[in-house]
């Protein structure tokens, strides 16, 4: 790692967490690095390119996606405002209009807890409203409003600067002068007042068609983080707005992580009287998930595929730790850049023709690689043994068997995916869930191993072999439609199967409308008899039941259909290790991951201090267990020694061990004993050193006493302020520290 | 005056008690006047209508709005100055950052010819975030009269009485004056003053006595009774409307109307609807059952190890420290609940709240109770920190430290309840109450 290049940490630091492209640009050694480690024969340049076409590609899929996902709440949202609003410009001469109180429409926005995806979602809603309410739109942040001056000054700001890019720039020197003296209410509405007066004679002017039909569009403001503003600011500025309503249109949006009781737990009855709230809910951020999943992993439109340890490595920060799509994303990101980094071979990830292209150009080298690959070792061992010479010799030969390779690979992922579809619209229905609810569930199982060897899917099927009719049409109704929406022509006789099955499902109806009314005059055997009579004849037709078990024609199709799915899951979906060259689009390096993604500071610190090579590098630094190099960082000595004491430590006996660690090597030499002054350089170390008390939780405010009053009082006071070892990061920042390794 | 008792009901007796007080024009006033009342008592009202329909110079400020010293003093300062130049039109903005400057400029403004001879009126609406402001403000408002030798006269309007405001030192008593709150009669004779012009004032009368009856015992608010009967009206005036009652068949239009009035009052009353959905569904004609208020909304979805987390900080909540032991160890032999209770904790933890605990007993008590192995990592730290903006847990002490942060947990016993039962977790066992 090369710390000279400018911004070379910055960037680093950045990267995982906040993707900047034009940072990257600037400061090119991303691209560098790749070429770091492997040599340019490894196609390093090509992998990054095709790294960053794909990773612009997934980018745009999850933007869009994101967008489809938010369209309807955007909607609601959007007309909610606009008939609120409108419901102010009738200003209707109407009875009860003027009686009622003015409420401020409010629209309670239940996003979720997954806070760190709330900024994107907040951003596009601003979008959408500057495009089709009003251009006043203002969002706050609780941290940057502690009290209602703050408030006020964000509000005006930001709403002066918004009008300013909409208006031509030579009033913006005169609002500016006046924004900072004092903010208030009448400011506000005066400003108000001159913006609509302006806007008033040219309406037919610009391509903003909906929002100047209206003569005053409303002001529209965005509270972020309902849950962190107190109630004092939000008190205030509600009375003080519902005051100014009709000068002002004001229209409030509170986004609420948690649960809208929040409202009524800030706001006092008499504020919220003031309220008109409406409730709107975003999309579960699970059901988020699972379309993420559909569109990124569960396709063959993007070729880059994680294992199992990965994908549950992921969807376990997920589901564990924060519900956070971004951070999900970032996730496979960072899996994505790990793969084309790390793997040489990863150059022929990307679609089908290029590919083919990319192999007719592989170096010696790569072949060599290919060569080497496990799952092409035991492809190889598998044929005869003429072709097995000509696969490890001959380079053209090579080639050409990897093509046909590679295009069977795309195909058994056509057709995998298309089958783990299907099993998943059998098996999701089910009770108790035994192959679980989420396609992600099965998809894993799937990964890991032969599915049908599990006692799971045993038991599925036996639950299958127990479904009524109308589930079992309405399940292969999804099935046919899955088939139908694939673009892909691969196992069409199987949706043509399906296609029979229904059409078979559907003459069972009639023909069991017919054997109804054969049978209508079956069970009238039961009389009015006694209790004796009664037992007999029912044992009678008990045991009739019995030697007649014929199946019905219904059992016996839907035996043909369980049959059927289970031919499917065993012909295609076998786990992806059993295909050769699986390693090209797969990533599985799991423990890389959760190392970047899932640190454990503590942990680090103590393999930090316990083991410098580590992290260092420095070939000097490596030692057997047990052994303390004297050359090692002093507070790694100090730290060492603390760890062979159970308890509490002498710091006297201490202080002396680590002299002796540390002249351990001047020893040998200079066989004498150390002077005082010597004593001295020694001491200084280890008392800086002793000063990190609390993280790695040194037994050291027992100590410090008695160092205070001991002979080392020498030492300076402000040693304890000192910068990078007392100031720790709050506990917020720390998932940055993950990416250091990097 | 006939006019202004067409428009102030009910008041009669605090209209004179002010209208003797102002006097003749150029007369001076008491110099300040305190006047109180429970909200929508009229205080606002009577004094505004009084001043305007007496066309007396007055400025009128909401304490509310100006929540700095010189927003306040700057805002009266140029009303006043507009007052007194509406003629010339010639107005300036004044600046003004003390009492100090008040005083003097005040006395410019008013030097001028429209304001000479006639009391000058302050009024000073929600004047309790006067408080909270500069100490000398009050007692200057106080005694304005006196500091600038004019002829003014500054009415104070709060909710709160006159004992919660008397500063320390250099004080002058103004004059109290008590709006109390209006009898139902009251209520009722203001309430169907304001009939809608299609129909008789009887009629809506009848409406507005129905209205009382349902409401009368959990809301004394004129301003929300107003708005329930404007917002209830459509539907009492249904079966006229559709031909099926006339307007004197009151028992037809009760039961027409009362479980409507009821079921307005445990949603639109407590805002669980708005105002807004609440006419939709009038207009639509459905049962408002179906609407699911605000309330209804109690659950949260929360990642995995943030539930327990969560009941991990509950538990360290509300157990007491020494309790621990018996509940996280293995072998931890009985206790008897009587013999080890120390005489404060024979009280329910739960009647005296959440204690703050140290984050280690956190992170221990959240090893013990999630089954598989919890790594202490960045990703479960960032989780309480998440869990605190949320306000679900709450930091004790400063920000600043960082060491041995403490928390509380502040959710409730059926909240941890729900989230414990999503995890398949018994939390009422590990409480030391329900023992």
């Amino acid at each position: 790692m090369d710390l000279r290049k400018p911004h070379a940490m910055s960037v680093l630091g950045c990267f995982v967490f906040k993707p900047n492209l034009k940072k990257r640009k600037i400061s090119v050694p991303i691209e560098d690095y790749f070429s770091a480690r492997n040599n340019e024969s490894e196609d390093s340049k090509l992998r990054f390119e095709t790294y960053q076409l794909m990773w612009q590609q997934m980018k745009s899929e999850t933007e869009r996606l994101q967008e489809e996902l938010n369209k309807n709440l955007f909607d609601n949202l959007i007309e909610f405002l606009q008939k609120s609003h409108s419901g102010f410009q009738k200003n209707s001469r109407n009875w009860g209009f003027q009686i009622k109180l003015r409420e401020i429409p409010t629209a309670a926005l239940v996003l979720g807890v997954n806070v760190t995806d709330h900024e994107l979602i907040f951003r596009s809603l601003t979008e959408a409203l500057q495009n089709n309410v009003t251009p006043h739109v203002v969002s706050l942040q609780a941290k940057d409003c502690p009290d209602i001056k703050h408030f006020l000054q964000k509000l005006v700001s930001q709403l002066m600067n918004c009008c300013v890019d909409v208006k031509s720039k030579e009033e913006e020197s005169v609002q500016v002068t006046q924004k900072k003296t004092h903010c208030s209410m009448d400011l506000l509405s005066n400003w108000y007042k001159t913006v609509t007066q302006k806007t008033e004679p040219k309406i037919p002017s610009k391509k903003r068609t909906t929002s100047s039909q209206w003569h005053s569009p409303p002001v529209v403001l965005i509270l972020k983080d309902m849950e962190s503003f107190t109630t004092k600011v939000l008190q205030d500025f509600i009375l003080m707005s519902s005051q100014h309503l009709h000068e002002f249109p004001l229209i409030l949006i509170f986004g609420i992580a948690t649960s809208p009781i929040i409202i009524h737990r800030l706001l006092p009855h008499a504020v919220s009287s003031l309220l008109c709230i409406e409730l709107f809910q975003s999309l579960s951020c699970k059901e988020h998930l699972t379309s993420v999943l559909d569109k990124l992993l569960l396709t063959t439109h993007f070729p880059f595929k994680v294992n199992e340890k990965v994908l549950q490595v992921l969807t376990n920060i997920f589901l564990y730790h924060d519900f956070s799509i971004q951070n999900f994303i970032k996730g496979l990101q960072l899996s994505l850049l790990e793969h084309f980094y790390s793997q040489p071979l990863s150059v022929l990830c990307c679609n089908l023709p290029e590919a083919k292209r990319r192999i007719n150009f592989l170096s010696a080298n790569q072949c060599e690689n290919i060569r080497r690959l496990p799952s092409f070792r035991r492809y190889v061992e598998k044929q005869a043994s003429e072709k097995q010479v000509a696969l490890l010799t001959n380079e053209r030969f090579l080639k050409e068997e990897t093509q046909s390779l590679l295009e069977n690979l795309h195909v058994y992922h056509v057709n995998y995916f298309l089958a783990l579809k299907c099993l998943h619209n059998f098996t999701s229905s089910l009770p108790k869930y035994p192959l679980g609810r989420q396609i992600r569930e099965l998809y894993c199982t799937c990964l890991e191993k032969n599915i049908w060897d599990s006692e799971e899917y045993a038991s599925a099927l036996q639950l299958l072999r127990m479904l009524a009719k109308d589930e079992l049409m309405t399940i292969l109704q999804k099935c046919s439609s899955v088939f139908k929406s694939s673009s892909e022509k691969q196992l069409g006789s199987t949706a043509k199967k399906i296609e029979e099955f229904l059409a078979q499902f559907q003459s069972l109806d009639a023909d069991a409308k017919e054997e109804e009314d054969s049978s209508g005059s079956q069970p009238k055997g039961l009389q009015k008899t006694d209790l004796y009579h009664l037992q007999k004849s029912l044992l009678e037709m008990k045991e009739l039941r019995r030697t007649s078990k014929k199946q019905t024609k219904f059992e016996v199709l839907r035996e043909k259909v369980v049959n059927f799915i289970d031919s499917l899951v065993r012909d295609y979906l076998s786990p992806p290790e059993t295909q050769p060259l699986h390693e090209v689009v797969y990533f599985s390096a799991a423990h890389t991951l959760r190392e970047h993604l899932n640190a454990a500071p503590r942990i680090a610190l103590h393999t930090a201090l316990n083991n410098p090579y580590y992290y260092l590098k420095n070939e000097a630094l490596k030692s057997e267990e047990g052994c303390i190099p004297n050359i090692a960082p002093d507070i790694c000595i100090a730290y060492k020694l603390h760890l062979e004491c159970s308890r509490l430590i002498n710091l006297v006996d201490w202080s002396e061990a680590f002299a002796t660690v540390v002249t351990a090597a001047e020893k040998v030499d200079a066989d004498s004993t150390p002077s005082e002054e010597m004593n001295e350089i020694i001491q200084y170390p280890f008392i800086s050193s002793t000063m990190v008390p609390e993280h790695t939780e040194l037994p050291a405010n027992a100590l410090w006493e008695e160092t205070q009053d001991g002979s080392s009082s020498s030492v300076p006071a402000t040693h304890m302020g000192e910068p990078d070892l007392n100031s720790w990061l709050p506990a917020s920042a720390w998932p940055s520290f993950s990416c250091c390794g990097f | 005056m006939p006019h202004l008792e067409n428009m102030v009901l009910c008041r009669e007796s605090q209209v004179a008690t002010l209208q003797s007080l102002f006097g003749e024009r150029h007369h001076f006033s008491f110099p300040s006047i305190f006047i109180y009342g429970h909200t929508a008592s009229g205080k606002t009202y009577v004094t505004q209508t009084l001043l305007k329909t007496l066309e007396l110079p007055h400025v009128f400020v909401n304490c509310v709005e100006c929540f700095t010293l010189r927003l306040l003093l700057e805002q009266i300062l140029n009303r006043l100055s507009h007052l007194s130049s509406s003629e010339d039109g010639y107005c300036t903005e004044i600046t003004c950052d003390t009492f100090n400057d008040f005083v003097r400029l005040f006395k410019q403004v008013t030097k001028a010819e429209s304001l000479k001879d006639q009391t000058v009126y302050i009024v000073l609406d929600k004047a309790e975030y006067l408080r909270d402001m500069e100490a000398n403000l009050l007692p200057g408002f106080l005694r304005l009269q006196e500091l600038t030798d004019r002829n003014v006269t500054v009415i104070f309007l709060s909710e709160i009485v006159w004992e919660k405001f008397r500063p320390n030192t250099g004080c002058f008593e103004p004059f109290v004056l008590y709006f109390p709150d209006y009898s139902i009669g009251n209520l009722q004779k203001i309430l169907s003053h304001d009939h809608p012009p299609e129909y008789s004032a009887d009629f809506y009368a009848a409406y507005i006595n129905i209205l009382l009856g349902v409401f009368y015992t959990v809301c004394r608010d004129l301003k929300e009774l107003r708005h329930l009967a404007v917002l209830n009206f459509p539907k009492y005036c249904e079966p006229v409307v559709k031909g099926e009652a006339s307007e004197r068949d009151t028992r037809k239009l009760w039961r027409n109307i009362e479980p409507h009035l009821k079921k307005a009052m445990q949603t639109v009353y407590l805002r669980e609807i708005s105002s807004s959905q609440w006419e939709k569904l009038q207009n639509d004609d459905t049962d408002p059952g179906q609407l699911k208020g605000l309330s209804a909304y109690t659950h949260v979805e929360l990642p995995y190890y943030s539930k327990f987390i969560l009941i991990a900080a509950y538990l360290a909540s509300y157990n007491p420290a020494r309790t621990d032991k018996r509940f996280f160890l293995k072998h931890h032999g009985k206790i008897k609940k009587t013999n080890f209770l120390k005489k404060h904790e024979k009280t329910s933890n739960h009647l005296l709240g959440p204690k703050p605990f140290p984050l280690d007993r956190l992170l221990a008590i959240l090893y013990s109770i999630v089954d598989s192995r919890v790594a202490p990592t960045a990703n479960i730290f960032s989780q309480i920190t998440s869990l605190v903006t949320l306000q679900l847990l709450a930091l004790v002490g400063h920000d600043d430290q960082l060491d041995g942060p403490k928390y509380k947990c502040t959710v409730s016993l059926d909240f941890i309840r729900a989230i414990a039962r999503t995890v398949n977790f018994d939390i009422i066992k590990y409480l030391y109450d329900f023992l």
